[in-house]
């Protein structure tokens, strides 16, 4: 373990931060930046992102508490978070590597082989490699654990067939954390799966672009036929992918591993929409002075003073001890959907004028409350629907009998 | 927005939560909540005794005054318990009457009572009216000033543990003006309180006939901090109201859960339905909100600006939260919940009542909209 900060050293590198930020973020690049790492639509995009988190990785501000031999920091988490906070005062773009950051590296520090580690933490927090999902298939979205892609050993290859879909970045990937089905004859469907760091360029892997309800696009299918991937990119051994899957979504609350830092999904600025429906008119008068609209937006800065306050309070055991798991689990929940109300929320503000899309020179904020809207539901459906998340949180936090 | 405030808590205050979770669990144990409703006191006195033993009502009393010298952030866990446990007292009338004299009362008035409710004396105010206006300078009873004499007249509402109280401060007009005078109801003539039948039966709450009451002139807190007292009502009683709610919205969650995790129907524990599950995880989230709302508020009470702000969230969150967990509690419950005997009624007729003591969420909300776009 690192040692804890003094308060000068912290004040010292926060400024530090703080003064790097100032002077490299790039805010408007002239082309629209993608809020969310799942938003990545063109090349100038991915290259404009690949390119900042390596800048800031070089930088010292991203992995700072992850082991200094493969490529960390090696500092205590309060650099990172001081750090991180840097990033967001300039309101800096996101970091893009999220599965190789959020997910692929913690579940390698903390299961991996000395040689995993060596290979595969530095080129990730670089950006150098890129790493995408392969969780969800055509057939199988919320339910997970019926995964059907197949992966046969033979001899020193497994060999692949089956179609992963919804992949971000899958297209730009190098490698994929893959669920795949090692056994069909399995005792219970979860016993039958096993949890690869897979290769994307091998012969038999391809993949089709699909656009989102934007418009734009970023995320993919994958098909896999025939493809052969060495048998030591099985990770976990064959018939523990289920816990490895869910071993990445403990990481989220950063109990076994440091969190990287950073973000990967831009938090929305609250008073840009308080601005928004200040500067808003309806029946003559500013949009404020209508007593619905005006209670509704109360509402939602109630809701996003709660959500705000609950990630200091995940951080007080002492207000944490008669359900220790339900703030940490409820955050994605409560948050996607928030954010989803919010959005369209703005789009009632602007009257006629919600009728223009993202290219229409007289779109409010070139279209931007559209498309965050519309792409908010990535994050209500992605990683858990809304509704899967409440059967978690009935399940875990509340020990309420499992659905089925 | 910097009027926004944050999240903390003091040793004293989580020393404090524990020691009432225990209290309040072993003192209020449903089956007395229930006896205790047929009771005309409507609690126990040894308890309340105890509370004032322990210096419970001392806590944000000035050492000056007797009291413990902390602040109301470290009432808040102790109403708190309070309200998860139903275990309804002249606790909260008597803690808001200190802060009231605090905030506004004269040096001899505060000499005289604050050590008195430090040592377990109960207290209350007298504020609401026939309007039924939350707006508290919106009243009718009045007093006439004739030399050192004021004459009151007019009728209050919904005072709470009148039966209880040694002194009540009231709210009235004097020329116009909004006033507070100091009642002492070893005084009054008898008669002048009616027993109110309010919804929630594990409350008591009187109306009081000011007509032919009088109190000196020196009864009357000072005029020049009416302001002050006016907003240490409101908040002070918000904050009291969002720790009882949160503590019953607790409560009324765990005891869905409980029905939820052992009825059965269809072959099934009635929990596993998504139908139920669901809703209970929203309102379960809402809870949390309210919690860390509650906490906020108790932590930035005192900063300028920024208190008022936590405390009206606090107070908008908390009582929507209840009253909603609430209403679904008695629906989950089936035929039971529409019975006298479930307890989702209890819980479910507190938050209507808290409400129109206090205000409701969306009298809240109107109040933060003014702080927070104008």
């Amino acid at each position: 373990m690192a040692d804890k900060p003094s308060k000068a050293e912290l004040k010292e590198y926060a400024e530090e931060a703080d003064a790097w930020f100032k002077e490299n973020t790039v805010r408007d690049p002239g082309f629209m930046l993608p809020l969310t790492f799942m938003e990545v639509s063109t090349d100038e995009q991915f290259d404009f992102l690949r390119e900042w988190q390596r800048k800031v990785y070089e930088a010292g501000y991203l992995g700072a508490t992850w082991p200094k031999e493969y490529g960390g920091g090696g500092l205590h988490q309060d650099f990172q978070r001081a750090a991180t906070r840097a990033m967001k005062n300039h309101d800096a773009p996101i970091m893009i590597n999220a599965i190789g950051n959020g997910w692929a590296g913690p579940l390698i520090l903390d299961l991996g082989t000395e040689e995993q580690k060596q290979k595969f933490i530095k080129p990730m927090l670089s950006a150098e490699d890129i790493w995408c999902q392969g969780f969800s298939e055509p057939e199988n979205g919320s339910d997970l654990g019926n995964a059907q892609l197949k992966a046969v050993k033979d001899g020193d290859d497994y060999v692949l067939n089956g179609s992963k879909i919804w992949t971000s970045l899958g297209d730009r990937a190098k490698y994929m954390i893959l669920l795949a089905r090692t056994d069909f004859d399995a005792p219970n469907k979860y016993a039958g799966l096993s949890f690869f760091l897979n290769p994307m360029d091998v012969d038999g892997i391809t993949t089709t672009k699909i656009k989102k309800l934007t418009g734009e696009y970023g995320f993919v299918q994958c098909f896999f036929t025939d493809a052969r991937v060495p048998a030591d990119c099985l990770f976990g051994g064959e018939g523990n992918g289920w816990s490895m899957a869910m071993k990445t979504l403990e990481y989220e609350r950063g109990a076994k591993v440091k969190p990287v830092g950073g973000y990967f999904v831009k938090e929305l600025d609250v008073m840009d929409i308080v601005e928004l429906a200040k500067n808003s008119m309806r029946g003559g008068k500013p949009l404020l002075d209508d007593p619905v609209m005006r209670d509704k937006m109360t509402q939602f800065m109630i809701d996003i003073q709660a959500l705000n306050l609950n990630n200091t309070r995940r951080r007080m055991p002492q207000l944490m001890q008669d359900r220790p798991m339900g703030l940490p689990l409820m955050n994605k929940l409560a948050r996607t959907d928030l954010i989803q109300r919010l959005t369209e929320f703005s789009l009632e503000f602007q009257g006629s004028k919600a009728g223009y899309y993202v290219g229409d020179e007289n779109a409010v904020d070139d279209g931007y409350w559209h498309r965050s809207y519309l792409n908010s539901f990535s994050s209500t459906i992605g990683g858990g629907t809304s509704q899967i998340q409440k059967n978690i949180i009935g399940e875990h936090a509340l020990g309420l009998p499992k659905t089925r | 927005m910097d009027n926004l405030g944050t999240i903390g808590t003091t040793e004293e205050q989580i020393e404090l939560l524990d020691v009432a979770t225990n209290f309040c669990r072993d003192k209020s144990p449903i089956e007395k909540v229930r006896a205790l409703i047929d009771d005309d006191l409507g609690y126990d006195p040894d308890v309340w005794h105890e509370i004032g033993e322990l210096g419970w009502l001392a806590i944000a009393i000035p050492e000056e005054h007797d009291g413990v010298g902390l602040s109301m952030a470290e009432v808040v866990p102790i109403a708190e318990q309070m309200g998860r446990n139903l275990l309804n007292t002249p606790f909260g009338s008597s803690t808001l009457a200190a802060q009231v004299l605090l905030a506004g009362g004269t040096d001899a008035q505060k000499l005289e009572w604050l050590p008195k409710i430090a040592a377990g004396t109960a207290g209350t105010l007298a504020l609401q009216e026939d309007n039924g206006d939350w707006d508290l300078s919106n009243i009718e009873a009045s007093g006439k000033v004739d030399g050192d004499n004021v004459t009151l007249s007019g009728k209050k509402q919904f005072v709470l543990w009148a039966n209880s109280a040694e002194l009540i401060i009231a709210s009235v007009k004097i020329d116009g003006e909004l006033r507070f005078a100091c009642i002492e109801t070893s005084t009054l003539p008898n008669g002048a309180f009616r027993r109110e039948a309010v919804i929630d039966e594990t409350s008591r709450s009187f109306e009081l006939t000011l007509d032919g009451v009088s109190v000196s002139a020196d009864a009357l807190l000072d005029a020049s901090r009416t302001r002050e007292t006016l907003e240490a009502i409101e908040l002070a009683g918000s904050l009291i109201h969002s720790a009882e709610m949160t503590g019953g919205t607790q409560a009324v969650i765990d005891y869905t859960i409980e029905y939820l995790n052992t009825r059965k129907q269809f072959d099934k524990i009635i929990g596993s339905f998504q139908a139920l599950k669901h809703p209970t995880v929203e309102n379960y989230v809402e809870y949390e909100k309210s919690r860390t709302h509650l906490y906020s508020a108790a932590h930035c009470f005192n900063d300028q600006g920024r208190g008022e702000v936590a405390v009206r969230m606090a107070a908008s969150q908390a009582h929507g939260t209840y009253s909603h967990a609430a209403d679904r509690a008695i629906q989950f419950h089936g035929a039971f919940g529409f019975t006298h005997d479930c307890d989702a009624q209890l819980y479910r007729r507190q938050a209507i009542f808290k409400g129109a003591l206090n205000g409701d969420a969306a009298w809240h909300r109107a109040k933060l909209s003014d702080l927070l776009f104008d």
